[in-house]
């Protein structure tokens, strides 16, 4: 195939859709007007951003009062956590649940708040990715305030039985927070139905700008701000609003889940015709449920070869995607998700998470099936840990 | 983090890629566990790198920097290799990101390795000459 441009890390980021932009224009021309000015620009905004949350809880099950805008994921799993520890911490509770394979956003949270006098119960996954609701009620403690559990994990796109742990922790009276940035927009999501107390989401993951997000707050939940100041956003969360944005992000949360089951049957598809290719490559493995995944989400790993050569020698044929590695993780281990599903470290170092979206085709499939095999074996033929592994050597003794 | 075009180069088009059979020195540094490893191999005619080899598994800087070492000391003495420092190596390549320095020490230490061998074959003690190379596997990150 001729070189293109495939942008296969829709995991990480996505392009601002023509119809995302659109809505938002409006707002970064002549609608500039602060939403809480009285003048007719001012209430016009105001307006938007009413019209943006309905379009929000709408999206999740939710009600319109429960959601609350943020600058993105990170601001909504901080205040999530953070602010329900200060609110048990004056009942007298000291201890929450989350998992080994959280995102960042968690886990280190989490570890703030063990500086604090916190304790924190750091649930494992089995080696598909998927967390155990009885792991989960075995954890809960009297002085439980919260459990945390992602609702698609963001590397190995694993989904996790959040209706199961739902309904535990709302019999067992401990709020239960997801961060769902990966599943907005992939997976069916009621926060009703599926007892969530709090939810995390993002807009850069469903093709709205980067920097907007929200966090739903189920009514009878009242937890104190994480950013003081104005009384924007019913008095939450201060900071004037960033309309254009959230306006972004009702428009791509809207797109995003009119038709989640046509989505998921269309990426799908292409999914497991990559995995079914790839696993032809000797020595790979599937990482994750090859079932209960995200329907974009493939992650291999490639034995003798290291994540970072081959996202670099991906790019030099126009495609985009990332790894485990620890080149690539900015530290010296290979992805902690990966090392919590079990795999060695040098397994872990030479992984490849491809993350399909909506603006990926069929012929994107076909030249990732095409181009990865021989990259791969370029590496390996310059690599010396493959030698050793051609040599039946256990590379992982050292 | 950005890498230099120069860097991005030396990745894309690695020089002295391959094995030397019948090599006077090979040395291979780095593990599996901390995601690279580097082997190089040295063809020694009257103290002169007339041929050298590498291969590595690692980053991009990784192989920048094995496919750099290998330019700067191919045709050299002895001598001037064992002056190669990581130093140079990140300056010949226009730079490289503070976290991925540690790989032009690796490959410092692998040509050091491979010349320690050398030196071994020649049945004289490498010590005096390429210092002492620690057996232990160094921490990942050095």
């Amino acid at each position: 195939m001729d070189k293109r441009f495939v942008y296969a890390d829709n995991s990480a980021t996505t392009k601002i859709t023509a119809p995302v932009l659109e809505a938002m224009m409006p707002y970064l021309t002549d609608g500039y007007g602060n939403a809480s000015s009285i003048y007719s620009i001012g209430m016009d905004s105001a307006r938007a951003i009413l019209k943006a949350r309905e379009t929000v809880a709408n999206a999740i099950g939710a009600k319109t009062s429960e959601i609350y805008f943020t600058s993105g994921g990170s601001e909504a799993d901080n205040w999530a956590i953070k602010c329900a520890a200060d609110v048990a911490a004056k009942k007298g509770k000291k201890h929450l649940i989350t998992t080994v394979f959280e995102h960042h956003a968690v886990l280190h949270t989490c570890q703030y708040l063990e500086k604090h006098g916190f304790d924190v119960t750091y649930i494992p996954v089995d080696e598909m990715g998927l967390v155990h609701p009885e792991d989960v009620e075995k954890a809960i403690r009297d002085d439980t305030f919260l459990v945390s559990v992602m609702f698609a994990n963001n590397e190995i796109g694993t989904i996790q039985p959040i209706a199961e742990i739902g309904k535990i922790c709302r019999e067992k009276k401990v709020w239960f927070h997801t961060d769902a940035v990966q599943a907005v927009g992939n997976v069916p999501i009621n926060v009703s139905e599926m007892n969530i107390d709090l939810l995390s989401l993002s807009g850069h993951k469903i093709h709205a700008p980067k920097g907007i997000g929200a966090l739903y707050m189920r009514t009878g939940i009242n937890l104190p701000n994480l950013i003081h100041g104005g009384a924007q956003e019913r008095n939450k969360r201060a900071g004037t609003e960033n309309v254009a944005s959230i306006v972004g992000l009702a428009k791509a949360i809207e797109l995003a889940t009119a038709d989640i089951p046509a989505k998921q049957a269309r990426l799908s598809k292409m999914r497991d015709k990559i995995i079914a290719e790839l696993l032809k490559i000797p020595e790979s493995r599937l990482n994750g449920d090859p079932v209960k995944r995200l329907a974009g989400n493939v992650n291999i790993s490639f034995r003798g070869i290291e994540g970072e050569s081959l996202l670099l020698s991906l790019d030099l044929e126009g495609i985009c995607a990332s790894s485990g590695s620890a080149c690539t993780s900015g530290s010296l281990d290979p992805s902690h998700v990966l090392l919590a599903i079990g795999l060695p470290h040098s397994t872990a170092h030479g992984s490849l998470r491809i993350s399909l979206g909506d603006l990926n085709t069929e012929e994107d499939a076909d030249y990732i099936i095409e181009k990865v095999p021989a990259i791969v074996g370029k590496l390996r033929a310059m690599s010396p840990l493959w030698e050793r592994i051609l040599r039946d050597e256990d590379i992982d003794a050292e | 983090m950005i890498y230099s075009e120069k860097v991005m180069e030396h990745f894309a088009n690695p020089r002295n890629v391959g094995e030397i059979e019948n090599a006077d020195g090979v040395g291979e540094v780095g593990n599996a566990k901390c995601g690279d490893i580097m082997k190089m191999y040295l063809k020694i005619d009257d103290g002169i790198i007339t041929d050298v080899k590498f291969k590595t598994f690692g980053c991009g800087a990784a192989v920048a920097t094995s496919s750099m070492a290998t330019e700067l000391i191919k045709g050299k003495p002895i001598e001037d290799a064992l002056k190669l420092t990581n130093k140079a190596v990140v300056e010949a390549l226009d730079g490289l990101p503070t976290v991925k320095l540690h790989c032009s020490v690796l490959a410092e230490q692998a040509i050091k390795a491979a010349l320690a061998d050398y030196y071994t074959r020649q049945g004289v003690d490498p010590e005096p000459y390429v210092g002492k190379l620690s057996d232990e596997e160094p921490s990942c990150g050095i």
